[in-house]
């Protein structure tokens, strides 16, 4: 988490910015003055923690898509090292390469083994690069494949978070079946014999989220989107310009309550007042037990049911109109 | 740099631009009557048809004649579902099914104009149903379960309708084991259908799994072109992933990785002898010979 100086702000997080510039004035002032000044700063923290409040009460769905881009987010490393105990990453396809979009490994989860894969943005100009953005290339795919089944082996609860502006359109995406590995993985994971819980912890930007979103259970973190298509490219192509992001935003009904509304996701998990960038630890801890919980319960189904249930779920999901025959 | 073929508008639910317009391929309109979407000329003897990559002209009959493959440079016209079942069904019989699923605009989505218009559009020019068409018949007197885009329809787009038709398509095959085959002519998914459009790659992967293991075979075939959420889902899970030459098929479009890499894309990319190359077909049928390979390959798993 960012030190308070450190943070970055969105543009309609301002009044925070304000209050936090106030602060520092009254703490520098503190310092010169050796003035008493512990009540003035105390109010006004307290002002920061109700404008948080206050200004995610009022989200548009183009604000909730910024705040699952925000800077200071924490990504799935993050949430990694704040659920679990000792991670074990393990990397590579077996075939190309080893995709640092894609991150996974063994980790312990209250004590319950556990195989934790997502996607990785990176924290920095340089980090974001490695990362490429947190848009996989098929070996990224295929690697969280191969974690899958090494989970489904030895009988261990997978765990996905899901972040990313989608699977990275290249060309050498292309050479190596972008397309026909996330088609895998989907496939895969309606197969998988063990539990699968997928958390959107950013952004679900189509084919790229899904292509490890397949679960008994997909939960939506509070200020994350999940849908076909960025509203941006959406705007792009149904308005013909990239000015209608925000109305593409709303158009698409993307965020977590629409989702839930729909049953296209099975819950919504609460993040700290103002959004996960706010407090790493409380947004892990807000998170871990709806894990532990969700594991526990679907370890009482036999594998069968459990695909089965997964498999009819996903069959339910579609609207139309059925006239007579 | 050269302009690469932007089949995106066709998803946004209107007719071609650009590039796409050259490419002429052809529209059904009310009472089954087939017309070239571009170059067409009315004379006497009726139609005549331009061929968009070698400049061929021939009339519509001997187009139709030879499956709306280019006489001279043997390159494969767009054609519907109506033309793929008579092409490939005995005698032109089979049974469409699921015809009574239509799209509705659920999420009252507008864009540039409300989903549920272009629906009602669409409907009121032709009489395609939505994106795909689902057929029963045989093949040289083997069963099979057909469903075939239809990229006039909101540019063959998957959406909600598609899903459903596909998923209950299975459930019969899954009843009468019947095998089955999907012919893919798609830009992508349906994005008035937003999440739900997502969903439909979840369910139809879902379903194919119960074909797996009731050990019932799967054929994708693509054509040009099959993109975005076809390929990753359905479009590639074939028991045999198999195309038309020439064919475009990829994840992303053209025009989406050229503006990443900002790169001319090579001569041939995503078209189906590359697929074929870099491993990803089973192998590439020419139109004129689909029927037999098919036949042959039905009696393969059966026998
Ligand atoms: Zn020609």
């Amino acid at each position: 988490m960012p030190q308070d100086k450190n943070r970055q702000f969105l543009d309609f997080e301002k009044p925070i910015k304000d209050l936090f510039d106030d602060i520092e004035g009254l703490k520098q002032k503190a310092e010169k003055s050796k003035l008493d000044l512990t009540d003035p700063i105390k109010k006004l923290e307290e002002r920061v923690l109700e404008t948080r409040k206050a200004i995610t009460q009022n989200l548009t769905p183009w604000q909730k898509v910024q705040l699952s881009r925000h800077p200071d987010r924490p990504y799935t490393m993050k949430y990694i090292s704040k659920l679990t105990t000792d991670f074990v990453e393990l990397f590579g396809d077996r075939n190309v390469k080893d995709d640092k979009a894609m991150v996974g490994g063994f980790a312990s989860l209250d004590g319950q083994t556990v195989m934790m894969i997502g996607q990785q943005k990176g924290i920095n100009t340089k980090a974001r690069q490695l990362r490429n953005f947190g848009m996989a290339n098929p070996e990224g795919y295929r690697k969280a494949l191969r974690l899958m089944k090494l989970a489904e082996k030895f009988n261990k609860p997978v765990i996905t978070l899901i972040d990313t502006p989608g699977a990275y359109p290249g060309l050498e995406a292309e050479e190596r079946g972008q397309g026909e590995a996330i088609a895998r993985n989907i496939y895969e994971m309606m197969r998988l014999k063990v539990p699968v819980i997928c958390v959107i912890i950013g952004e679900g930007a189509s084919g790229g989220a899904m292509g490890i979103g397949v679960g008994d259970r997909v939960f939506m973190l509070e200020n994350t989107w999940y849908t076909v298509i960025s509203p941006e490219s959406c705007s792009s192509i149904l308005w013909r310009s990239w000015d209608q992001k925000e109305k593409a935003a709303e158009q698409l009904k993307l965020t977590a309550d629409y989702m839930y509304e729909f049953g296209l996701i099975d819950g919504i998990i609460p993040e700290p007042v103002g959004g996960a960038h706010w407090d790493y630890d409380e947004a892990a801890s807000l998170l871990k037990p709806y894990l532990i919980n969700t594991i526990n319960e679907l370890k009482q189904m036999d594998p069968e049911e459990r695909v089965r249930k997964r498999i009819d779920k996903f069959n339910k999901m579609g609207f139309w109109d059925e006239l007579p025959a | 740099m050269k302009q690469e073929e932007d089949f995106e508008a066709n998803l946004a639910g209107e007719d071609g631009q650009g590039e796409e317009a050259k490419r002429s391929w052809f529209k059904r309109i009310k009472k089954g009557i087939l017309t070239s979407t571009a170059e067409k000329k009315e004379t006497p003897e009726g139609l005549w048809s331009k061929c968009p990559e070698c400049g061929y002209i021939c009339t519509m009959t001997e187009l139709r004649e030879n499956l709306f493959v280019c006489p001279k440079c043997n390159h494969h016209h767009r054609i519907g579902s109506a033309e793929y079942f008579e092409i490939i069904f005995d005698d032109n019989k089979y049974d469409v099914l699921f015809e009574n699923i239509r799209s509705k605009d659920f999420l009252h989505f507008t864009d540039l104009k409300s989903y549920g218009k272009r629906l009602e559009e669409i409907w009121s020019k032709t009489d395609i149903t939505d994106s795909i068409r689902i057929g029963k018949g045989t093949v040289k007197g083997l069963h099979l379960m057909m469903g075939c885009m239809d990229f006039e329809f909101i540019g063959g787009s998957l959406g909600s309708v598609m899903g459903e038709r596909i998923a209950r398509a299975i459930d019969v095959c899954l009843e009468e084991n019947i095998p089955l085959m999907i012919i893919c002519k798609s830009g992508g998914a349906r994005m008035m259908e937003s999440a739900f459009s997502l969903m439909q790659l979840a369910k139809v992967s879902g379903k194919l799994s119960q074909l797996t293991d009731a050990k019932i075979p799967y054929i994708s075939l693509q054509t040009d072109p099959s993109f975005g959420g076809i390929s990753a889902s359905f479009g590639m899970l074939g028991d045999l992933n198999i195309a038309e030459p020439g064919a475009l098929i990829g994840f992303a479009g053209p025009r989406v990785i050229k503006e990443t890499i900002k790169k001319d894309l090579p001569e041939g990319f995503q078209r189906s002898e590359f697929l074929l190359e870099h491993g990803f077909l089973d192998f590439i049928v020419p139109r004129k010979e689909l029927k037999e390979k098919l036949a042959t390959v039905l009696s393969l798993f059966k026998n």
